[in-house]
């Protein structure tokens, strides 16, 4: 798996990226303009074969939109996109090796299941006699055996979906495009819906292309996570990767939550940034240029309190705003210095608004951002 | 090289247009052929002057002149317009009434009953309809008969064949037509609003005119916007009902064309006629788009 | 004893109100049964004497016939037509949208008396006889806003993402077309049909102005009231009001049926 974006070049904090010959999804400098406005800019992906990829992103991101240009519902303003290996931009939907599911699953609601599955069988004009056996594989996959005769309003939420999942892959699609699929599924179902369409996945061995503004969705399901911002591609990385060592501001707030330390860089050198904070001199691995602005960046249950280990380093002393109990931590807001920072403490750290926290930091735990 | 990622957006743009072109052109065409050249045709034979059946003379506001100066045609454009306003009047003032209670009075479970019921005379014959207010209103019809024979009148009551029949049987259909409109305004209005204004204190009365009436007002202009072109341009109601003694403007018109054979006339009557409702129009757009804000 | 005031008011407006609409029906029909030829009570009868007669006038029933199959063909016409310019609007949102869409609704506005006067002018320009095809051209040219914008109401997005599924999956235009949006939309298709239906069987004006010696049956009606008082139109209205009756309650029928199945769809 292979992931080629602008800000990892720029940061030279990611992986080293490869142009592979055996890429399966190639986009090249793909965008998207309506009328003055850029839905989508500047967007370039690889996508190795049999990934489970997942377009994340808030509202009005573009991930939508770039998930029906995939798709050929949309035609891109420039840009190219091929599919294995094959240029498929200027092919409509119906000749793309794709599927999608959609939204509110698009079921028929004048045909039984049976007949909403067999429809790409009936739109390529396969024997009457062929279509009955290859209805039931794959109701049989997506674990709806039987439900042939039924009617499209008699099932449930769970249900349908599964009929659009059968409908989609009997196409034996080279990338099966879902967007938004869990939308309208309660939380419950939706956790149980995420395991099973990873483990269809894993079953069938195809790309998955998955659009999702829920980011915890995004962890669970994806082998590779494209986080889509303002019509671009802010980074693109595993959900590791990009929890760890987020390659912007953006990603570090969007991906769980952070404490975002700003200051100017003073000094920069040999891989390393000093930053002048509100907070002190920190200094920790980066590239940057002297003068410029950045960023430090802490996930919440890397804040160590109280006496300072070995390894890590002295960041100041906070005062806690609140603390809430939730279970496995305790999420504290403190102040140090007027800057507000999140933390999580182990569940037998109980503290009280107006505690004092000598907090400290493990400098690899510490990410540099520059934007 | 397949073509240019800009061509295709391109291509597709255009594609997209003369499908949709395709699909809404034969309507527009047809409508084109067959409504707009009529109006046209009725513009352009108003300029000219009827002359053995055929058009001559120069073109001209002749026609226009005519009308306006002669009473008998003037008077006619009067009554439509009066004749119509009452109607819209009296219609809205009946149909008002049993728009609220079968949204509000009437169960949910009988509303739909209610409502096809109230306007399933509609499907009735217009122009039976209208005979059948001839029966009911004729000197020799039922109300007449039923008034002598329980001895109450000597003579018949002369009802029908005036203004106050044409009227009634107007309202009559007016009537069907507004109940089903505010009611389906009144229906989709969020029962909510009249909860909060009683937990505010509002008396039924108050709650009505301060609430329900104002977000009820744009289906209700709407309906009595309908109501008003719909009489002011129907023939038949006001020539079974009516006599002959006063006519409405489209009496007047298919005189022209029946008795004198003027369809230069007729034609300018008709301009004059859809410049009435144009005006009608623009008065109740101008009152939606004010309640649309 | 507010309770009681409200429902005695309630039964009150209902009471006068059904009484006025139906008054001139109740009669129609009562005295369509009547021996005498006034309408006038007591009612002696019933007798089916003017049905009879009805049933035996070649005029009427020809013109009942006429006025059928005009109706059929101008309610298909005015469907088709607007159909696809439903289609085309909602779907592909051509140039000058709003100026097509503008024309479509044009008619609604213009009284129908004019645009037979004006037909009629342009017939005899052109010296093309009266004719019954030119009254369902009229009658084609007044349903087609009516057409239009039922079908139009129907054009939802939703149904817009079936068809973006049909072509995912391989559908042909036509294809789309045929296999998806006309069977979802066949109950607002058959609805406009019913009431474009029963406006062109209903029409008087445009057919009076544009037929010939063989007329509609409104205006064979209409010719028969000009003879005065006859039982027989009230036989003949009898039988309009429960032929189209029937054809809005199957039409009705048909789309709430439909309409409570896709709302229990759309509880997901």
């Amino acid at each position: 798996m292979t992931v080629v974006s602008n800000s990892d070049l720029v940061a030279g904090t990611a992986a080293v990226p490869q142009a592979s010959a055996g890429s399966h999804l190639s986009i090249r400098g793909l965008g998207k303009t309506y009328g003055g406005h850029a839905a989508l800019a500047d967007v370039e992906l690889e996508i190795g074969a049999g990934q489970y990829v997942v377009l994340l992103g808030p509202s009005g991101s573009g991930k939508t939109t770039l998930l029906s240009m995939i798709g050929g519902f949309t035609v891109p303003t420039r840009g190219r996109i091929a599919i294995g290996g094959k240029d498929v931009t200027a092919l409509p939907p119906a000749r793309r090796p794709t599927a999608t599911v959609f939204q509110d699953y698009a079921l028929f609601p004048h045909l039984t299941v049976e007949a909403n599955v067999a429809f790409p069988l009936a739109m390529r004009d396969v024997a009457r006699a062929e279509r009955p056996k290859r209805v039931a594989q794959a109701l049989d996959l997506v674990g709806l055996a039987g439900f042939g005769r039924r009617r499209i309003h008699e099932l449930s939420g769970g249900q349908r979906q599964r009929v659009a999942l059968a409908r989609a892959l009997l196409v034996e699609p080279e990338i099966l495009l879902l967007d938004e699929p869990l939308g309208a599924l309660d939380l419950h179902l939706r956790r149980q819906v995420q395991d099973e369409l990873k483990a269809l996945q894993r079953r069938t061995g195809r790309t998955f292309v998955h659009v999702t503004h829920d980011q915890e969705e995004a962890m669970v399901l994806a082998d590779l996570i494209v986080i889509v911002h303002n019509g671009r591609i802010e980074d693109a990385g595993t959900p590791q990767r990009l929890y760890q060592r987020p390659a912007t501001r953006f990603v570090a707030e969007f991906m769980g939550e952070s404490s975002l330390i700003e200051g100017r860089v003073a000094a920069a050198g040999e891989g390393r940034v000093t930053l002048e904070t509100p907070l002190g001199a920190i200094s920790l691995p980066g590239k940057a240029m002297a003068g410029a602005m950045g960023t430090i960046a802490i996930r919440p249950e890397n804040w160590l309190a109280g006496p300072r280990p070995d390894d890590a380093v002295t960041i100041g002393r906070a005062t806690v705003i609140d603390s809430v109990f939730q279970g496995a931590t305790w999420r504290v807001r403190a102040r140090c210095q007027g800057i507000e920072l999140l933390l999580r403490l182990p569940p037998d750290r109980a503290v009280s608004p107006g505690d004092s926290l000598d907090l400290s930091c493990r400098e690899r735990q510490m990410v540099f951002l520059d934007r | 090289m397949s073509t240019a990622t800009a061509d295709l957006e391109a291509i597709a743009t255009r594609r997209q247009a003369v499908r949709g072109l395709a699909f809404t052109g034969p309507a527009v065409l047809y409508t084109l052929a067959f409504f707009a050249t009529p109006l046209a045709v009725i513009l352009i034979a108003s300029l000219y002057a009827s002359d053995a059946g055929r058009l001559g003379g120069d073109p001209g506001f002749g026609n226009y002149a005519r009308f306006f100066a002669r009473d008998s045609l003037l008077v006619a454009l009067t009554n439509s317009v009066r004749l119509a306003a009452i109607t819209t009047v009296v219609s809205l003032a009946l149909a008002y009434p049993l728009a609220y209670v079968l949204a509000f009075r009437v169960p949910a479970r009988w509303q739909r009953l209610g409502i096809v019921l109230a306007v399933l005379p509609f499907w009735t014959s217009y122009v039976v309809r209208s005979y059948a207010w001839l029966l009911v209103l004729a000197p020799e019809g039922v109300v007449n008969g039923t008034l002598m024979a329980l001895g109450l009148i000597d003579t018949p009551l002369r009802i029908a064949y005036s203004d106050a029949a044409t009227v009634i049987g107007f309202v009559h259909f007016f009537v069907m037509l507004l109940t089903l409109t505010i009611f389906s305004s009144l229906v989709q209005i969020n029962p909510r609003y009249l909860l909060a204004a009683a937990d505010m204190g509002a008396g039924p009365w108050t709650a009505f005119f301060r609430v329900l009436l104002p977000l009820s007002l744009p289906g209700v202009v709407s309906g009595a916007f309908m109501t008003f072109v719909l009489a002011i341009g129907d023939y038949v109601t006001p020539a079974i009902l009516g006599g002959s003694k006063s006519l409405v403007l489209p009496q007047a018109m298919f005189f022209q064309i029946s008795r004198n054979g003027d369809f230069a006339m007729a034609s300018a009557m008709a301009v004059v006629l859809m410049a009435v409702m144009a005006i009608a129009y623009l008065a109740a757009a101008r009152w939606l788009r004010m309640d649309r804000v | 004893m507010r309770q009681i005031r409200g429902i005695l008011g309630t039964g009150a407006v209902l009471a006068l109100a059904y009484g006025f609409i139906y008054l001139p029906v109740a009669v129609l029909v009562l005295f369509s049964f009547h021996e005498l030829k006034a309408p006038v009570p007591p009612f002696q009868g019933p007798t089916t004497a003017w049905y009879e007669a009805l049933f035996a006038d070649p005029k009427l029933m020809d013109a009942l016939v006429r006025s059928i199959v005009i109706a059929v063909v101008s309610g298909l016409g005015s469907t088709v037509l607007g159909f696809l310019a439903a289609f085309g609007l909602a779907r592909f949102r051509p140039p000058l949208a709003g100026l097509w869409r503008f024309l479509l609704l044009m008619p609604l506005t213009v009284a129908p008396m004019c645009v037979g006067i004006g037909l009629l002018i342009l017939a005899n320009g052109l010296a093309l006889p009266k004719s019954l095809a030119l009254v369902t051209l009229g009658h084609v040219a007044v349903n087609l806003p009516l057409a239009f914008t039922i079908c139009l109401a129907q054009m939802g997005g939703h149904q817009e993402v079936l068809e973006r599924a049909a072509r995912d999956l391989g559908a042909s235009e036509f294809r789309v077309l045929t296999r998806v949006t006309v069977p979802l939309l066949w109950p607002a298709l058959f609805a406009s049909f019913c009431l474009c239906f029963t406006f062109s069987w209903d029409e008087f004006i445009i057919s009076f102005f544009l037929s010939g010696f063989d007329v509609t049956l409104p205006v064979a009606i209409w010719e028969m009231m000009r003879a005065g008082i006859n039982p027989k139109i009230n036989a003949a209205g009898t039988i309009v009001f429960i032929l189209s009756l029937g054809l809005v309650l199957v039409g009705e029928i048909i789309l709430f049926g439909r309409r409570r199945r896709h709302d229990r769809r759309v509880e997901l």
